[in-house]
């Protein structure tokens, strides 16, 4: 099998302007004409479903939550990244494309991360043209502020809730269009699968969460806008309800899978405070501008601090380690995600972390508060210092909050050309769930841009390329193939209620978070993968054999909506243990142990490894087919990442 | 700590329900309010009784989707979302009484679980700025001044939870309406369509059935991200302005 990621030739600027004069388009009273499915209403998802009805496309928007404004994209906190170059400080689209490119370790494609430099200055004004109430200065300009990974301040905010205020934009446009007929909502209606007719993506089977109904929806192309698979690891920072379903029964019908071994462990987190928890809170990245990262320089204090003989504030200031502006002077607190995440795993395993488990650094904001005042700093980040307290019981104004690694975003997803539709013909994937524009690492306030390019300014082009071609013929969600899919979906949620075991769901859901943690979280083995590989298995065959789901089909049954996730979690997490253990170098948010440089360092081997690992479904049982996208820079030279 | 809770059981939308009492043992002061009732449903689950079916999504209380009327307030004791209420707000031994929201416009789906998609109605009736996409302005083109800014923004933190309804005694839903009114009625974006605006959003939550306002406060005070009841005074300015010179007659 041949991927084609059909990039446009030319020169890099030039290829995102020549490629939409060269696609096809609809004509304005043609559009009608098409139906459009779009899964998912975070950021990507309304975005799309907006802008496609906007167009003239008959759009059908569905969503698990009670309401699309709940998607995940909500809790975004700090930022969004844009080349506007407001604050005259070198800015520019080649500088935010070469960021993302280094940032990504090299394996990003070029050509994507280019347009996606590109459209991001649009994303910008037409947020503002919606109301959304972005930070400003007093001259009643828009203000920025600095992110990980970059020495430019490009990143426009709304408080420590900008993810929120993008959203609300989003969900109004999309309302908007619901107002004007053009968009029917689906709300509390979870994708189960979806429905190929002659290898071309015509529909989905849902399930109305509230009847348990199995219905069938055809569409002329289908959009997957469905997030990100962070909560195979049971504790992330994801919403709870956030899933893999949508995309991996896409992968079951075909659609590759690319890079499911990029994780992103996000470094500034409430650490974990005991078994019962059930989620972990991110604390926004744009911490880390104000706030200085540390620990103790010796095991000995360490362990008073541990102890509570001590208090953080007792700690002398040539007792305290800032490892990171010690190891990275030019970059310090802001060097990127992955980083700053292995740098805090390190001075842990030490034995230098700072709460009970171990397990938690500081980030102190006392010499911020000195040098700009309390107020200055309430205003940037009240919000965050206010849950923050509300969790802990601490208050981060008069002692250091404690931060620990967790889990926070998927760089992997479905495979994706450069049009962001799958190898499924009609199938897209936009946003967290695609792959494509962030490497093996991500970097921050950059997911709420791809969301937003992605919907607003790609999709509207490209699909019309496709439906141009396409036909206006509707294949009927009375088709064979659909009656077939829906009673492969009937068919799965009775064995799942059949089932009867002893076990819960979250049981499982837990066991596999803490195989995946160990074995395939921030730093990996090929001695612990295969291990985890064994694991994962044998709890598959568990799950399908001990799992108690109660309840029936026709009513709202929290059980069985979470069982079907974790069944498909479980499957996912086997294909990821696979891509780390094949991928035999270090690069971003894959960090294999194996492989590093003197100075731990990740170390990659881009003769062998620069391409995108697709992998592609063969069945039940069966090991999954690896086909490699080679990554092409004509534009950048790879080199060995360095913040120093 | 040990608990006695007192939940609302319902087993659909057109059971009559009623109270049930369960007892839950071994809750931590660190587990969030949510966290303890994952534990009392792991422990249903594993003596093979219905779980207590509730609304919760991000935990970060920011999602809004958590709701809960905890001893006859909504979200609790704190001013905060259910998500974010911890444990160290009760005592040991206490009797905890949790209820669904309730609204004639919120209809009870399962046990703690309503149905809000009458505030998606009224966002659909006029909450936003009709602008497509593309074809707009450079950002910096529409300077705004940071004191109104900050107050719009005040505004637009609502989530939608729909604390301020549960809390009111008329089931009013005028703080949640008002929030968006007042967030686009004070930015220079929204001031196109700022009389239709009101007009219509307003017809809507009426034609919803939420209760009128009578100026308690309840609303307010209740509210997680504490929307100020200037909002419903600013609403009612919008709204008698826009009647009294109102194009749509």
């Amino acid at each position: 099998m041949i991927l084609d990621s059909k990039i446009p030739d030319g020169p890099l600027a030039e290829k995102w302007t020549k490629h939409k004069f060269n696609i096809k388009l609809v004509n304005p009273a043609n559009k009608r004409k098409y139906d459009v499915i779009v899964v998912g209403t975070g950021l990507a998802g309304a975005s799309a479903a907006a802008s496609l009805a906007e167009l003239g496309y008959n759009v059908k928007a569905f969503c698990f939550q009670d309401s699309p404004r709940r998607a995940h994209s909500i809790a975004a906190q700090g930022g969004i990244n844009a080349a506007k170059n407001y604050q005259n400080d070198g800015d520019s689209v080649f500088r935010l494309f070469y960021d993302t490119i280094k940032g990504g370790d090299y394996r990003a494609r070029e050509a994507n991360v280019y347009r996606l430099a590109e459209v991001s200055v649009s994303i910008i004004d037409q947020c503002v043209a919606q109301g959304v109430p972005f930070a400003r200065e007093y001259g009643g300009l828009l203000a920025n502020r600095s992110f990980g990974g970059a020495q430019v301040s490009r990143t426009f905010y709304a408080r420590g809730q900008t993810g929120q205020q993008l959203l609300l934009g989003a969900y109004s446009a999309l309302s908007r269009q619901v107002a004007n007929g053009k968009v029917k909502l689906y709300p509390r209606t979870e994708m189960m699968d979806v429905v190929t007719v002659d290898g071309k993506a015509r529909g989905i089977i849902t399930r109305n969460l509230i009847t348990g109904a199995i219905e069938s929806h055809s569409a002329h192309a289908v959009l997957l806008c469905t997030g990100g698979y962070g909560n195979v690891f049971f504790l992330s920072t994801n919403a709870m309800g956030s899933n893999v379903t949508a995309a991996w029964r896409a992968h079951k019908k075909g659609a590759l899978m690319a890079n499911p071994c990029y994780t992103q462990i996000h470094p500034t987190c409430i650490p974990v405070s005991g078994d019962h928890q059930s989620k972990l809170t991110l604390m926004s990245e744009s911490l880390r501008n104000d706030g200085r990262v540390w620990v103790p320089a010796t095991v000995e204090i360490a362990e008073k601090l541990r102890k509570g003989q001590i208090s953080p504030n007792d700690i002398k200031e040539e007792d305290r380690d800032y490892y990171l502006e010690r190891k990275y002077p030019s970059f310090g607190n802001l060097v990127p995600r992955d980083v700053a995440s292995r740098n805090a795993k390190y001075v842990c395993d030490e034995g230098r972390g700072v709460n009970e488990t171990g397990e938690a650094v500081f980030l102190d904001f006392r010499d911020a508060i000195i040098r700009d005042g309390e107020d200055t700093i309430r205003a940037k980040y009240g919000n965050l210092f206010d849950m923050y307290q509300q969790i802990t019981g601490d208050n981060p104004y008069k002692l250091p909050m404690m931060i620990y690694p967790a889990v926070h975003y998927t760089m992997g997803g479905l495979w994706v050309d450069y049009n962001l539709m799958t190898n499924i013909p009609g199938l897209y994937a936009l946003g967290e769930a695609n792959f494509s524009d962030h490497g093996a690492n991500r970097l921050g306030a950059s997911a709420l841009m791809q969301g937003l390019a992605d919907g607003y300014f790609v999709i509207p082009y490209t699909i019309g390329d496709y439906l141009a071609q396409s036909g206006y013929d509707k294949v009927g969600a009375d088709h064979p193939e659909f009656k077939k899919s829906e009673k492969e979906v009937q068919d799965r949620v009775q064995k799942l209620l059949s089932i009867k075991g002893k076990k819960t769901v979250d049981h499982f859901h837990k066991r596999l978070g803490k195989i995946m943690w160990d074995y395939c979280g921030m730093a990996r083995t090929a001695e612990g993968l295969t291990k985890a590989k064994a694991m994962i298995k044998d709890l598959k065959k568990e799950f399908w054999t001990d799992v108690n789901v109660l309840g029936d089909n026709e009513e709202l049954n929290q059980s069985l909506e979470k069982a079907h996730r974790v069944a498909d979690f479980i499957e996912l997490g086997e294909l990821m243990v696979d891509d780390a253990l094949h991928r035999n170098e270090s690069c971003g948010g894959h960090f294999r142990e194996e492989y590093q440089t003197p100075e731990g360092e990740a170390l990659r081997d881009d003769e062998n490894f620069a391409y995108v690992a697709a992998w592609k479904y063969l069945g039940e049982g069966q090991e999954e087919e690896l086909v490699k996208e080679p990554l092409v820079f004509e534009n950048v030279k790879l080199t060995q990442r360095s913040y120093k | 700590m040990n608990l006695t809770l007192k939940i609302w059981r319902q087993k659909n939308k057109s059971d009559k329900g009623g109270f049930k009492d369960y007892k839950v043992s071994d809750v931590s002061k660190d587990m969030s309010f949510l966290e303890m009732l994952d534990v009392l449903n792991e422990q249903l689950s594993e003596k093979g009784e219905d779980p207590v079916h509730f609304d919760h999504d991000c935990r970060e209380g920011i999602c809004g989707m958590c709701s809960l009327y905890i001893n006859g307030k909504p979200h609790g004791p704190l001013q905060t979302t259910t998500c974010q209420l911890h444990m160290r707000s009760f005592n040991d031994g206490e009797t905890i009484t949790i209820e669904p929201w309730r609204a004639t416009a919120f209809p009870v789906m399962k046990d703690l679980v309503v149905d809000r998609s009458s505030f998606d109605r009224i966002m659909q009736a006029g909450g936003y700025v009709s602008v497509n996409t593309g074809g707009v302005p450079d950002a910096n083109e529409i300077p705004i001044p940071k004191r109104i800014a900050d107050e719009a923004f005040d505004a637009a933190t609502c989530i939608g939870c729909g604390a301020c309804v549960a809390a009111c005694k008329n089931a009013s839903a005028m703080l949640f309406t008002s929030a968006k009114i007042s967030q686009l009625a004070l930015l220079p974006q929204g001031q196109v369509e700022r009389k239709e605006r009101a007009e219509r959003m307003i017809a809507q939550m009426d034609a919803e059935g939420f209760g009128a306002c009578t100026n308690t406060g309840a609303c307010s005070i209740e509210c997680p991200k504490g929307i100020s009841l200037t909002n419903i005074a600013r609403m009612n300015r919008e709204y008698f302005s826009a009647v009294v010179s109102s194009e749509n007659v």
